[in-house]
């Protein structure tokens, strides 16, 4: 038998849940019709030895879009018609480095994979500063995230509109990323 | 010119003349410098343009009739069990070495994969110590617009000097006996997406190189380097007006489709042509009889075949020029409006063959799209062209009128996945040269057998990034076997045995008058086989995967030597060369899917490997 007290817990918890979902569903959901001006100057730190022993503060610039499930479906997009795919193809890579891995040469911190697109990096990576506007970076970076399950699962994509390649970002077994322990750049003389 | 340099000039060309003169005199001396053995054929087909065969190896595919074959015949089946390694050579590089070993005076050049590193290695010493070494250095971006691994095909030796590209679009010319830089000469852009690859072929005093780049909307052509001066003689673009094709009224193509004005336009959606692809990053071959040229064009871009509506000229086919001044003289186009990427640059070996009753001059092209064609390389018509693979994309070629006959039910489109398009991108086989014996009268084509399920998609084009508009998944054919090595028999057109390989047979072959075939396998297997039978006669494991030229000399010692490079990578082991991730099956425009095993089987490292009887 249920008293009422049990029934008062139970429709307060829904209630509970209810405002979890939409608090959490808020940004998830967000459109941003004119994105925010973001600050591109983040330090990244790429080596985990610092001379004195005490650690760099590290001022990670925050992505803004990185909870926000309309900016990871464009990141998606993006990702095919800026022609990512030509060199990472479906995240498995190609020409370029396999990104839905755990290895990671330039770093998987939102703000490195930034610069790694607006710079561009030593081995092929063109630089598309210029070319790709500051707010669709941020839209790739996160989609490249989600690609190795960096993201919480209700914002990565759920589907491809194409050929099914392999599970979807939502469901991509997340890999702990590790520094690359021999850049490319070594291997060779 | 000052006057100061006339004496210098009149030598140069006293000494051309006397170069002339001296080829003149090799070419009338050939048939009493053959081997009775090499004139009697057992089924009638001739290699043509033989030359002598001095026991070097200066160009990668031998001699200009691109037979990789070797007269030498010291090791053959009765002692081929005990050859042995005799030295072998790390390379420093772990991407895939694609390219011949080159031989000359006594000497043995080899270049790297990027970044394109040139060892010339003292053959008269013991182990082949490092005489020189000489170091391109490519620029570090170039590795972002090479399509299929960072590899390159092979210098070539002539008169005293080596020539190369690299990946950043230098042909370099070397003196051979020092290293010295002689002339190194820009002629490509990494930014719009131009590498280069192939191996360049010296007619004359003519370097001829082309450009890589089909999957990045480049615009293909074929340059004439002066040997001497590294000065660019003529350009052919295989896209765009007739002037830029250097097409004028010597042009007599065989079959209507490829005649008319411009049609290196009017075949394209306004203005496509400007990046429609056509490179050339394979074989060229040389009748010095016709004083004629030949090699292919690559697949044009996007490889989404709706965004380019037209036959595409002059994609995909094959072109006859003089060397001279690159005027085109034939051309004919084996795959029209390419719907799979079937590059058209397999190599062609130049042959005398009975057709009817008649000796005809040929050329004979196992061609990506599956089918081995028979070309009288006098005109361009297609004499035969029968299947070597399993075919699902094509019903075969008209021989009326030269059209290549699509399946339609296997054509690629935009949002819809087409199963079951077999050969698959890479073609029945790629760019891994086949070898012909004069002996037997065989090819031997090393090859691949996998098929593909393709989906069109929108391509952008920005230039310097990939231009290709697909996604493809591919796998192994019917059978289960990737790869495969078989003998042909050109005459009658029919295969006469085949080995089955379980990853495909990305290495060259070559083939010898000890009557042995020698090709290497991507699990690191360098295997002799007997030419007349197919058996496996020799193996012997290589550190890595082989997909390199093999090649066979006779060293200083008076011996025969055979000598390959090892080190996986190229398109097929972009897996294990690049690291890539198995579970995308699109990885390397969609080879990963086939080669998930690969790391499970070798691992990379670049190593040259020489080998000789005890």
């Amino acid at each position: 038998m249920h008293s009422k007290k049990a029934k008062f817990v139970s429709r307060n918890g829904r209630a509970l849940l209810m405002l979890i979902v939409v608090v959490s569903a808020c940004k998830r959901e967000q459109r941003q019709f004119d994105p925010p001006p973001t600050t591109t100057n983040p330090a990244i730190v790429q080596s985990e030895l610092q001379p004195g022993g005490a650690p760099q503060p590290q001022t990670s610039t925050k992505s803004p879009v990185e909870e926000n499930a309309n900016a990871l479906s464009d990141g998606k997009r993006l990702f095919s018609l800026y022609n990512c795919t030509g060199c990472h193809a479906n995240g498995g890579g190609a020409i370029g480095p396999a990104l839905m891995d755990e290895t990671w040469i330039y770093g998987s911190d939102p703000a490195s994979i930034h610069s790694t697109i607006v710079e561009g990096r030593p081995n092929g990576m063109p630089s598309f500063r210029g070319k790709i506007s500051d707010y669709q970076v941020w839209e790739l970076s996160a989609y490249v995230r989600s690609l190795s399950g960096q993201l919480r699962k209700d914002v990565a994509p759920g589907r491809s509109d194409d050929m099914n390649v392999h599970r979807s970002e939502q469901r991509v077994e997340r890999k702990t990323p590790q520094q690359s322990t021999i850049p490319k750049a070594a291997e060779q003389p | 010119m000052t006057g100061r340099n006339a004496p210098g000039f009149l030598l140069l060309i006293i000494s051309l003349n006397l170069a002339f003169a001296a080829c003149a005199r090799r070419e009338n001396s050939q048939p009493s410098g053959l081997p009775n053995r090499v004139q009697n054929q057992p089924t009638g087909a001739q290699q043509t343009g033989v030359e002598t065969d001095d026991g070097q190896w200066t160009m990668p595919a031998k001699d200009y009739a691109s037979t990789r074959f070797s007269s030498l015949d010291q090791i053959n089946s009765s002692n081929v069990a005990s050859l042995k390694l005799a030295w072998s050579f790390s390379t420093s590089v772990l991407r895939g070495h694609e390219a011949a070993p080159i031989v000359a005076n006594n000497t043995m050049y080899v270049v790297t994969p990027y970044p394109n590193i040139v060892y010339a290695l003292d053959l008269t010493q013991p182990g082949g110590p490092v005489k020189w070494k000489y170091e391109s250095k490519p620029a570090s971006a170039s590795q972002g617009v090479a399509c299929c691994d960072v590899i390159n095909r092979g210098v070539v030796y002539a008169d005293g000097k080596i020539f190369f590209n690299t990946l950043d679009d230098y042909t370099i010319g070397l003196d051979a006996a020092s290293g010295k830089e002689l002339w190194k000469t820009h002629v490509g852009d990494i930014n719009k997406g131009e590498t280069m690859t192939m191996a360049p072929l010296v007619v004359k005093d003519k370097v001829l190189i082309g450009n890589s780049g089909g999957e990045f909307g480049v615009r293909g052509w074929l340059t004439a380097l002066d040997a001497t001066s590294g000065k660019i003689a003529w350009r052919a673009y295989h896209t765009g007006p007739d002037a830029d094709v250097l097409i004028g009224q010597n042009f007599h193509p065989f079959y209507t489709q490829d005649k008319g004005k411009d049609l290196g336009i009017s075949s394209w959606p306004a203005d496509a042509w400007r990046i429609g692809g056509g490179t050339t990053w394979g074989w060229i071959s040389y009748d010095p009889d016709q004083d004629l040229i030949f090699y292919g064009t690559g697949n044009p871009g996007p490889w989404n075949p709706e965004q380019r509506p037209g036959d595409n000229k002059w994609t995909c086919g094959i072109f006859a020029r003089k060397p001279e001044n690159g005027e085109a003289v034939w051309y004919y186009q084996f795959s029209p409006h390419d719907l799979h990427d079937y590059d058209g640059v397999n190599e062609q070996i130049l042959l005398d063959l009975p057709v009817n009753g008649q000796t005809r001059k040929v050329l004979v092209r196992p061609e990506r799209n599956g089918y081995v064609y028979v070309l009288d390389r006098t005109n361009g018509q297609v004499l035969s062209a029968n299947p070597y693979a399993y075919i699902t994309s094509s019903k075969g070629v008209d021989l009326n009128s030269g059209q290549f006959l699509y399946n339609e039910t296997k054509n690629p489109q935009a949002g819809k996945v087409i199963r079951e398009i077999c050969p698959a991108a890479p073609g029945a086989k790629d760019w891994q040269p086949s070898a012909f014996s004069p002996r037997t009268g065989l090819l031997y084509i090393p090859h691949q057998n996998l098929c593909m399920d393709m989906e069109g998609l929108e391509a952008n084009y920005i230039a310097g990034t990939p231009y290709v508009g697909a996604n493809v998944k591919m796998y192994a054919g019917p059978g289960g076997n990737r790869g495969e090595f078989l003998a042909w028999d050109p005459v009658k057109g029919e295969k006469v045995w085949a080995i089955q390989e379980k990853f495909p047979v990305w290495s060259g072959a070559v083939a010898t008058a000890g009557d042995l075939v020698f090709y290497g396998t991507m699990d690191g297997w360098f295997k002799a086989v007997d030419a007349h039978s197919g058996q496996l006669v020799w193996q012997f494991k290589c550190g890595s995967g082989i997909i390199g030229q093999p090649i066979s000399y006779r060293g200083p010692d008076g011996k025969q030597y055979v000598a390959v490079l090892a080190g996986v990578g190229g398109w097929s082991g972009a897996i294990v060369a690049a690291g890539l991730d198995p579970r995308d099956p699109t990885g390397a425009l969609g080879f990963v899917n086939a080669m998930t095993d690969l790391p499970d089987a070798t691992t990379k490292g670049g190593m040259l490997y020489v080998f000789a009887l005890p």
